[in-house]
């Protein structure tokens, strides 16, 4: 509230408007405020707005807002329910992974595998399934299990080499999308998998994974639900248990975090684990919802993780950061990519403005945050 | 009682009593008997395919049953970076194979070094895109498909199925055949054709995307897929976006023949390379035992085909199969 009330000219009759306030009611403000700076500023009870700003997801809320505005202007169909449908399911598709991806960057790690993870998840349950003609279900239990094993991979060999993240999950990329191939042809003898859509469990996995309801008058997809619950399980996680606080320890410094009795690499393990998590989750979204998986999907999606994550307020060094950041990250993403069609925009020029598009929300985010950090 | 014991015994093992590998037959593939026995020589197939690429994979099917009747030993390589592609074919030659069948996608960066080849005595012939760089790279003989001729053929048959308005999937931006399809088929197409760029390693980004471009224009009565695994996804979003358009595709696959089937794609053009494969591997074969040279210098087409629901019957257990 640092306004100053605009000089007005003496004697014309709009200096007794009776919305300003009195220059005497303005000393009473500032007195206050005075007092206040003199009691220890850990017991200052700060104002809702002051707390909201300290947020880390206020600016990425800024800018998703800027965003929707923009496209509501540039594109007709933009404020059709079907269209914000449409939008939100590409948005979730991105934000499942997007949460965890942020939970582990929160915690000072990278993982360049979670593309291909994916992939790999929807491959193992459709041809555990099929070669098994099991029913689907023990394929998705089978897939559980081995994309958990990977996160662990990743997580236990990170520990113990102490090598980067990046090169490690790098190597695991790498692997995944030779793996996905390779074994693919083997097994299918082609590069997608067979059709499982007439095997037992199915409907019901697709009732689980890749519906969809009716809520007024949109069609809204599962994922959407899937987000939503991942994002408030994180939430809660970071801020409402101990283990939140060892993820941001961690991030903050691991040597500091260990010195002081966090278990190091047990939360960073487990965050990998969390990451495996989406990617089974995303996975299973992928193979019942078209049944057949190509074997080469999924490579450079990791990159799109991470921007979601950082466009939402987490920082590339750890440390800092927030599920609904990244929830609203994904979101931006989603909006800016379907909103360029929605505008009929000249598509061969798709990607500049895609990116130039992200560049403007995230330099919006970083300047609001500084201001805010600036007025604390 | 018998039945229900079973499926609860099924059930109790975590069995489907439907689909999956049990259900299959077993299906007879080419090649299995003898072949002809000329001296053994060795074919190397390089081509500009990235990792996991369908019709590849169906190229391959061919050059090796083709490889298994001519008793010829056929190696594969493969590298989506042109510079990456001319080190394979360089290879192949260090190696002295007997043949070469290169693509000619992009041909600059093949021209020095099948050059070489001539110098070193290996006939050479290319297959799928480059049809009028075949000669003067000094190729035996082009088998392919113009991208150009099959997108006319896409616009014409879109003429004949009175469709006014078509949207163009582009799933990689940037690709020279992709861009020569679509605009062939906005070339003979009397309507208004638009384009669309995917992402085509990201499945629900083609549905969200195509989705989004159908619910901004409405009158859009087709959807032209410029690969197979693309049309059902397009067909779903079309589906989303409460659209009436038609989706139809460029190649074939299992999936595709299923919606050609069930009436949820209208056409597919299939430009056969099954065919591509093994036809290549079979001239080179031809021209060692009996001198002979396909084409007369003009490049030999394997496509376009327009298969529709009438086709289907004949080509599903082919596809099922992995050769068409």
């Amino acid at each position: 509230m640092t306004a100053t009330p605009t000089p007005t000219p003496a004697g014309t009759p709009e200096s007794d408007k009776p919305d300003e306030p009195a220059p005497d009611e303005i000393a009473r403000t500032a007195d206050s405020a005075d007092t206040a700076r003199k009691i220890d500023e850990r017991l200052v009870q700060r104002s809702l707005l002051s707390r909201l700003l300290g947020r880390p997801e206020l600016g990425a809320v800024v800018g998703a807002i800027a965003v929707f505005v923009f496209f509501s202007f540039a594109a007709d169909s933009f404020l059709r329910a079907s269209s914000l449908s449409t939008v939100l399911y590409a948005s979730s598709t991105l934000g499942i992974m997007a949460v965890p991806v942020a939970l582990l960057m929160i915690g000072g790690e990278f993982d360049l595998s979670t593309g291909v993870m994916v992939t790999t998840s929807s491959l193992v349950s459709s041809m555990f399934s099929y070669q098994m003609t099991a029913n689907v279900w023990v394929g998705i239990g089978v897939s559980l299990l081995v994309t958990l094993g990977i996160g662990f991979f990743n997580g236990y060999m990170l520990v113990r080499t102490r090598l980067p993240s990046f090169i490690i999950t790098l190597g695991t990329f790498l692997m995944l999308t030779g793996l996905n191939l390779g074994l693919t042809k083997l097994i299918s003898g082609t590069v997608s998998t067979k059709g499982i859509a007439d095997m037992e469990g199915f409907e019901s996995a697709r009732a689980l994974f890749a519906s969809e309801f009716t809520v007024g008058s949109a069609q809204i997809q599962v994922t959407v639900v899937w987000w939503l619950a991942l994002v408030a399980v994180a939430t809660w996680l970071l801020l409402r248990t101990r283990a939140g606080n060892w993820i941001f320890a961690v991030g903050g410094g691991q040597h500091t975090a260990r010195a002081v009795g966090v278990p190091v690499a047990r939360t960073k393990i487990g965050l990998y684990l969390g990451v495996a998590l989406g990617a089974w989750i995303s996975g299973q979204h992928l193979l019942f919802n078209y049944d057949v998986v190509q074997s080469g999907e999924g490579v450079g999606n990791e990159l799109i993780y991470i921007a979601a994550a950082v466009i939402g307020g987490c920082l590339l060094t750890g440390g800092y950061g927030s599920a609904v950041g990244a929830a609203v990250g994904a979101l931006i993403f989603g909006m800016t990519s379907k909103g360029i069609v929605y505008a009929q925009w000249e598509p061969d020029w798709f990607k500049f403005f895609l990116g130039a598009m992200l560049l403007v929300a995230t330099l919006l985010n970083a300047w609001i945050r500084k201001r805010a950090e600036a007025n604390r | 009682m018998a039945v229900a014991l079973t499926s609860a015994a099924l059930l109790a093992a975590g069995c489907s009593s439907s689909g999956g590998k049990g259900s299959e037959e077993k299906s007879d593939g080419a090649g299995g008997g003898k072949g002809v026995n000329t001296p053994r020589m060795t074919i190397a197939m390089v081509s500009h395919s990235g990792e996991g690429d369908t019709f590849w994979d169906i190229v391959q099917s061919g050059a090796k049953d083709a490889a298994r009747k001519d008793n010829v030993q056929f190696d594969y390589s493969h590298d989506d970076e042109a510079g990456r592609q001319a080190q394979l074919v360089q290879s192949a030659i260090d190696k002295k194979v007997d043949g070469l069948v290169v693509t000619l996608a992009k041909p600059d960066a093949m021209k020095g070094v099948l050059k070489k080849a001539k110098k070193a005595g290996i006939p050479v012939i290319t297959i799928n895109s480059g049809a009028e760089f075949a000669s003067e790279v000094g190729a035996l003989a082009h088998i392919g498909q113009d991208e150009a001729i099959a997108g006319e053929a896409v616009g014409e048959e879109l003429n004949k199925r009175d469709r006014k308005k078509a949207l163009c999937v582009i799933h990689e931006q940037g690709n020279v055949s992709l861009e020569e399809r679509c605009a062939g088929a906005k070339k003979s197409f009397d309507g208004e054709m638009s384009t669309l760029n995917v992402d085509g390693t990201n499945m629900p980004d083609v549905q969200s995307s195509v989705e989004a471009k159908l619910q901004s224009d409405s009158d859009i009565d087709s959807v032209l897929t410029l690969g197979a695994p693309f049309a059902a996804t397009s067909a779903k979003a079309k589906d989303k976006a409460g659209s009436k358009a038609e989706v139809d595709t460029f190649d074939l696959n299992a999936q595709v023949v299923k919606g050609l089937k069930e009436k949820t794609f209208g056409f597919a053009v299939d430009q056969q390379p099954y065919l591509q494969g093994y036809e290549a591997i079979d001239a080179l074969w031809l021209h060692s035992y009996n001198a002979n040279e396909l084409g007369g210098g003009k490049p030999v087409l394997t496509g376009p085909q327009i298969v529709t629901e009438k086709d289907v019957p004949r080509l599903e257990k082919y596809t099922e199969r992995g050769t068409r």
